[in-house]
């Protein structure tokens, strides 16, 4: 074992960071090409119907049993406080703030995020990309860029059918299952509930958290060797990344929004 | 550009995820009950607030007539002062009186006002001082053991 000799210790450091500017880099055409993307809108909507409307059968049915799960939960717990009615406000709080968008972008980042990867990677092993630049044609603008932007499109909007869904859901469990009072359920949930401190910054979530998993698994799928080994590897790590990139920014961005 | 079999599931992909959005907005956040209206600035001086928060709710006959809009401190009196914005449509004579509730035993607290009887109504920039501070229970807890030990120490005083 050589690992802690300092020529490897110094080669591994200059290959991260090559990874992180190369990945930065990647990151700032993405968003330049916003205007020429948006000019060829059609291929950003033909992403969008692959990644949003091909994803909402998952989103919604999660959503709906999350939000079941949820309001059994609360119920138990708040009754014997004897504050059932508070069971709507809990189970909006709760998705609005923290599992609508975190639950939303890990099935986005399985659902859609390895499908990118996965297009990407073959694309590339096909030598699909080389053969565009041979023909003048960028492919990150026409390939990539697109993704990215209906990536960005697409998660604020699931998040919102998660979450309209789950209190949905909730309703159902609480009012007519377990029969707790329809107004104390819808106006708890409105006493409680802030349309900028907590919609608000469950939007602003699931839009960082859609830029995450979508150019994560960009990246992933860009990077990946050209190999159905180097695919399968890019496509696994664009889950674990993205799972792991979306739960610690959600601990940050939870720490910037609700600790004043 | 061209037209495509797309843009029909998209549209109804994105007009599904605006209502969810329209939704919660409207159902859960309570959109409708934002007051825009316009309101007036009184403040009041309270020896002890207890735990009122901004934007807590001043009510009077339970009804919402207005928010606590800031807390502040006055180093002078050495008391609370607070901002009150009160709904424009309702008006309080001069010599009304406030003081903070609890909602419930566990409930969050709010400022009950108590109208008086002054024939002038408050007005914009107005000072409240007839006010009732909030119930601390560990004072209310340490004038009970007050009142028991001297319960307990006056029999024994008037039987020598």
């Amino acid at each position: 074992m050589s690992w802690w000799r300092p020529s490897d210790v110094g080669f591994a450091t200059r290959r991260a960071l090559a990874d992180v500017g190369y990945a930065a880099r990647f990151f700032w055409r993405l968003v330049a090409l916003l205007g020429p993307t948006l000019r060829r809108f059609s291929l950003v909507r033909d992403q969008i119907h692959f990644l949003g409307n091909y994803s909402l059968a998952i989103i919604a049915v999660s959503g709906l049993f999350v939000g079941f799960v949820l309001a059994l939960q609360g119920y138990n717990i708040l009754q014997r406080y004897g504050s059932a009615e508070a069971v709507g406000l809990m189970v909006a709080l709760s998705l609005l703030r923290e599992l609508g968008p975190v639950v939303t972008a890990l099935l986005f980042a399985g659902r859609a995020g390895t499908s990118l990867t996965a297009e990407i990677g073959l694309m590339k092993s096909g030598e699909q990309f080389s053969a565009m630049e041979m023909m003048a044609v960028d492919p990150v603008q026409r390939i990539i860029a697109p993704r990215f932007w209906a990536g960005i499109i697409v998660m604020p909007l699931l998040t919102a059918v998660f979450n309209a869904v789950g209190v949905l859901g909730g309703w159902i469990v609480s009012v007519p299952m377990i029969g707790v009072d329809p107004g104390a359920f819808w106006s708890q949930m409105q006493g409680g509930v802030d349309i900028f401190s907590d919609l608000g910054n469950g939007v602003i979530k699931s839009v960082a958290f859609g830029i995450t998993v979508t150019f994560v698994a960009l990246l992933q799928g860009y990077m990946a060797k050209p190999t159905a080994d180097g695919v399968a590897r890019a496509t696994t790590r664009t889950v674990v990344m993205a799972s792991l990139m979306v739960l610690g920014l959600d601990f940050l961005l939870t720490a910037l929004m609700f600790s004043y | 550009m061209e037209r495509s079999k797309n843009d029909l599931w998209v549209g109804l992909f994105v007009m599904i995820g605006l209502a969810a959005l329209v939704f919660l907005a409207l159902q859960a956040a309570n959109l409708l009950s934002l007051n825009f209206q316009s309101t007036y600035r009184i403040t009041a001086q309270f020896d002890n607030i207890g735990g009122l928060k901004p934007k807590a709710a001043v009510r009077s006959g339970g009804v919402v007539v207005g928010r606590v809009a800031g807390i502040s401190f006055d180093d002078e009196r050495y008391q609370a002062r607070i901002d009150l914005d009160m709904d424009a449509r309702f008006k309080f004579p001069k010599d009304s009186s406030l003081k903070i509730l609890t909602s419930g035993l566990l409930g969050e607290q709010y400022i009950g006002v108590e109208a008086g009887a002054a024939e002038d109504n408050l007005a914009a920039g107005d000072n409240v001082t007839s006010t009732q501070s909030a119930v601390v229970l560990e004072n209310l807890i340490s004038q009970f053991l007050f009142n028991s030990a001297a319960n307990a120490a006056s029999p024994d005083k008037g039987g020598k």
